[in-house]
């Protein structure tokens, strides 16, 4: 499959996604620049982590407004499979593609560490090789991770089984312990309607080869392998 | 536009003493010039001149240091060393200190010294791939202390987790002698084609020469200077010569730069760093005999009525200054601009060995570049040995310990030796996919090279006690304890890069103190067959003539053949067999177990260098074939704190037992070095046995993992819970999380 990871200016997880998709999964990948205004026959897109444009205004509100941002709009509106890596989360939340939005960590603190994870919802292009309450651990590296919507959008994103991935602890509990960065509801990554849109705080690209110690998140990119 | 004026008299010294120079100085640079330099000219040779520019008290001396070697591609003298590691590679490596700016304003002070050492690597043409950093603060209880902890570490993180370059792991300590003043010490390593390496030089008659990067600013104007004088009553006031960072700009002058080196438009280019645009168009025309014109007007700017002297000084952050070959200046500007980065021809290489320096038609600074750089002073400065220090050198009686597992609980619990938890989970450590062993879990840093099979072992340190309390012995022991980590990580040690962090070298016992490390670094150096390559010196780290210890930071860089092949300090699996590697002599001088009774004395321990090398080559060659299943390394804390860091780690407790005449104090806490923990299945045994032997290094059988305490026979049994409790609250008590 051909995937497209998206480079804005301050992208700084470009490279990993590339890597995680180029060399461990043996796929096609190749990089869209932000004001590319075609996503160059892509199949999947990336919105890969980091801090586009610095992050000084909220996270990704500017990232949105980069020429690229049309056509990820009018391919996830077709059904594309559009994945948002942390910072890439916060591009689709500022973009509308999901709803809520995000706020700094509960600690105010930059918090980067493995953490406690498991599936929830339904089936999306990003997790259906992962079933509902499968544990694994993958690595979160953010301070702006805690996810938030009004009470009737979480209600909603709950109830329409939309709500993929929640913080736990080792046990599978969603704690107040076990949540790293205060997000609601243990939020850790989310989907739209369709389910070819998905977000998420933890860094899958990071965890696909056991050098690494971790290949839990190999997973998420071959769920959409099929 | 008028020429800067030239004054006489009183007001010319005055002038002078302000910009840093002496009159001895300024009289030196009359003689050399012919002529009575003009106040811009002063301002200039005050920055260049400066101890952080111009390695005044400390060249002589460093020297001494061994600095080739087969595989040094590019050693000290440029913006980075570079090291050979095969394959067409090279490792480009540099640590730098910003002990001054960070202690005045410790977020942007901190986070500039990354952004700083991050650019003197890529300038060479090397992707950056891991940051370590090496920090010193004072007592805990200090009311700095955890304002300037917070600060320095929210720095570090701000710049570095925001470019996106790990940082992968690093060395934090607390004593009283950093006080008033901290260090914070910063080591970044990058990959490099050996065949596209980028020096700084300015090349070519008629080149021209290009700024590229962000726009100049009055901030950081006269940092070098501040960076090389001790503080003293009102230093506060000199937060505006702390420069501010912006890590969004460096990431894009990172990309601009390297898309730009895969092109043949470039001759040199440098990093404006301290002393900014005059430092980097001196350096660059002197290194290559050359010299350069520049037209101050045309340098892109952010603020209004900048004189030429806050033009030459100003120390903005994110900016390079380029040598491009002739008819590519064009190509050069448009590739920045694609980035939204500020470019502009500024000047161009002369054949007249002088810096020219024109406002509009205006010459207003013409002076030899040689004279800035080469010939600025050199000071063989007066040492003479501290007259207390013999006295301090007594025979320490092992302290006789009430409740030998509350003494491990409280050790535990020194910040010094406590988790760091605290510090690198705020930095982005896994970025870029190359981190094999964590922070937290290795005695060194492992990073893969991707695209080969190889890795990098980074180590840092200083065991300042041992330094203070014998400078040489000292800085051979840190030598040794680098090493030491890289051996327990399976790396082989290829180079040395440092930051000397001293005080004031006008004290003569400072300057001893500086010239005694030397030359143990150089011993050190010769033992293990590998030279320094980069590094700085940082003199000046004294508040009101109180000068810090003596502290000479290592960043040591080893190389793995495979990356697999690496190990970590976690115990793994119950039944596994842990053995120590070298002696139990029990010597306590200069151990943390005294300094927690407040005392610094006894003599470091004594090396025994072919033994040293036996443990290293023993413990690597057992991790290369496979054999362990941890290896940590046992020096601060001793024994007792590495026995309970592979059990935390590993979450698994142990059971040992030591056949010892020491008093436990002593076998539980002496930081003698040559000693090495690991743990191996007991179907590996033999075999580590036969690799130990072939090395003549000493085995001592400890015991083996299993269960969920570490329980040391007759001496202490220590439950997990209460261990992690007194090792993971220390630093977020500090900080004042909890």
């Amino acid at each position: 499959m051909r995937f497209g990871i998206v480079v804005f200016p301050g992208s700084n997880c470009d490279h990993d996604v590339y890597h995680a998709v180029k060399h461990v999964l043996g796929q096609e990948a190749r990089f869209v620049w932000h004001k590319s205004t075609d996503l160059d026959g892509s199949e999947v897109v990336i919105l890969p982590g980091g801090f586009s444009y610095g992050d000084y205004l909220r996270t990704g509100a500017l990232a949105r407004h980069s020429p690229v941002m049309q056509e990820v709009v009018a391919f996830a509106k077709r059904g594309g499979p559009v994945l948002g890596i942390c910072n890439g989360f916060q591009i689709l939340l500022e973009a509308g593609l999901l709803p809520g939005a995000m706020l700094r960590n509960r600690g105010l603190r930059f918090v980067c560490e493995e953490v406690e994870l498991k599936a929830d919802g339904r089936a999306t292009r990003f997790t259906s090789k992962l079933s509902p309450g499968d544990r694994f651990r993958l690595p979160i590296a953010h301070a702006e991770g805690n996810y938030t919507a009004d009470g009737a959008t979480l209600d909603r994103l709950e109830g329409e089984g939309r709500v993929v991935l929640r913080y736990c602890d080792v046990a599978g509990r969603v704690t107040d312990e076990a949540n790293p960065n205060g997000s609601a509801r243990g939020i850790a990554g989310i989907a739209n309607e369709q389910g070819n849109v998905v977000g998420m705080m933890p860094h899958p690209e990071r965890a696909c080869e056991p050098i690494l110690g971790n290949d839990a998140g190999r997973r998420i990119f071959e769920s959409v392998l099929g | 536009m008028t020429v800067p004026p030239v004054l006489e008299g009183a007001a010319l010294v005055e002038r002078a003493r302000k910009a840093g120079l002496t009159e001895d100085e300024l009289r030196r640079i009359e003689r050399m010039l012919g002529r009575t330099p003009n106040t811009l000219e002063i301002g200039l040779f005050g920055a260049m001149w400066s101890e952080h520019c111009s390695y005044k008290s400390s060249r002589h001396l460093l020297k001494r240091l061994p600095t080739s070697g087969p595989r040094v591609v590019v050693g000290p003298g440029e913006n980075a060393g570079i090291v050979d590691i095969g394959d067409g590679l090279g490792v480009a490596f540099k640590m730098e200190s910003h002990n001054h700016p960070s202690y005045l304003e410790p977020y942007q002070g901190a986070a500039t010294g990354v952004g700083g050492i991050l650019r003197d690597v890529f300038t060479m043409g090397a992707r950056p791939i891991a940051l370590m950093d090496a920090l010193r603060f004072g007592r805990p209880e200090h009311p700095k202390t955890r304002k300037l902890l917070n600060g320095v570490v929210a720095g570090i993180a701000g710049y570095g987790n925001a470019i996106g370059v790990p940082v992968v792991g690093g060395d934090v300590a607390f004593d009283a002698t950093y006080d008033g003043n901290i260090l914070v010490n910063v080591l970044a390593l990058g990959i490099v084609e050996t065949d596209r390496i980028f020096l700084g030089r300015a090349e070519g008659v008629g080149n021209p020469i290009l700024y590229v990067g962000a726009r100049t600013g009055r901030d950081g104007i006269r940092g070098a200077t501040m960076a090389s004088a001790s503080f003293g009553e009102g230093s506060e006031e000199l937060r505006p010569t702390v420069q501010v960072g912006d890590p969004f700009y460096e990431k894009l002058l990172l990309e601009a730069c390297l898309e730009l080196f895969k092109k043949d438009a470039i001759v040199g280019i440098q990093d404006m760093g301290a002393a900014g645009l005059i430092s980097s168009s001196s350096e660059m025309a002197s290194r290559s005999g050359a010299g350069v014109r520049l037209h101050i007007d045309q340098v892109p700017r952010r603020e209004e009525g900048m004189t030429p002297e806050e033009c030459m000084l100003s120390e903005s952050q994110e900016r390079m200054l380029l040598v491009a070959a002739r008819g590519r200046e064009r190509e050069v500007v448009e590739l920045f601009e694609k980035w939204d980065l500020a470019a502009a021809v500024i000047g161009e290489v002369t054949n007249t060995g002088r810096l020219d320096v024109y406002e509009g038609d205006t010459l207003v600074a013409t002076l030899p570049a040689r004279a800035l750089t080469d010939d600025a002073p050199k000071y063989d400065r007066p040492q003479r040995k501290p007259s207390d220090l013999e006295s301090r050198w007594i025979d320490i009686d092992a302290p006789a310990l009430s409740d030998p597992g509350q003494a491990i609980l409280a050790m535990l619990a020194r910040p010094t030796i406590a988790s760091k938890r605290w510090v690198y989970r705020q930095f982005d450590h896994m970025v870029r996919v190359g981190t094999v062993v964590l922070p937290g879990r290795g005695d060194a840093a492992v990073v893969r090279i991707l695209g080969t099979p190889k890795a990098v072992g980074i180590a840092v340190g200083s065991s300042a006690r041992f330094c203070a309390l014998d400078p040489k012995l000292g800085s051979r022991l840190t030598m040794m304890a680098c090493a030491r980590n890289l051996a327990c990580v399976g790396a082989e040690p290829l180079a040395v890069t440092d930051c000397l962090n001293f005080g004031d070298p006008s004290i003569p016992e400072v300057s001893w103190q500086l010239a005694e490390s030397i030359d143990g670094i150089a011993d050190a150096c010769r033992a293990l067959g590998i030279p320094v390559v980069s590094g700085n010196v940082s003199l000046y780290n004294d508040t009101e003539g109180a000068s810090i210890q003596p502290t000479p930071m290592i960043g040591m860089v080893g190389l793995l053949d495979d990356a697999e092949r690496t190990c970590d300090v976690a115990f793994k699996r119950a039944g596994d067999r842990i053995l120590l590697l070298g002696r139990l002599t029990g010597e306590l001088g200069g151990s943390e177990l005294l300094a927690s009774q407040g005392r610094l004395e006894g003599r470091p321990p004594m090396l025994d260098g072919a033994l040293e090398l036996s443990v290293q080559r023993a413990v690597r060659d057992m991790i290369r074939a496979g054999r362990l299943a941890s290896a940590h390394d046992c020096s601060e804390g001793g024994l007792a704190v590495a026995l309970a860091e592979s059990c935390l780690a590993g979450n698994v407790g142990a059971t040992v037992a030591i056949e010892s005449r020491l008093a436990p104090s002593a076998l539980l806490f002496s930081e003698e070095p040559s000693r090495v923990i690991v743990s191996c299945a007991p179907g590996q045994l033999d075999a580590v046995r036969a690799i130990a032997a072939s090395h003549q290094a000493p085995v001592v059988d400890l015991g083996a993992v299993g269960g969920i305490a570490l329980e040391i026979a007759g001496v202490a049994r220590l439950d997990p819970d209460a261990m992690r409790e007194a090792y993971e609250h220390a630093l977020p008590r500090i900080a004042g999380d909890e």
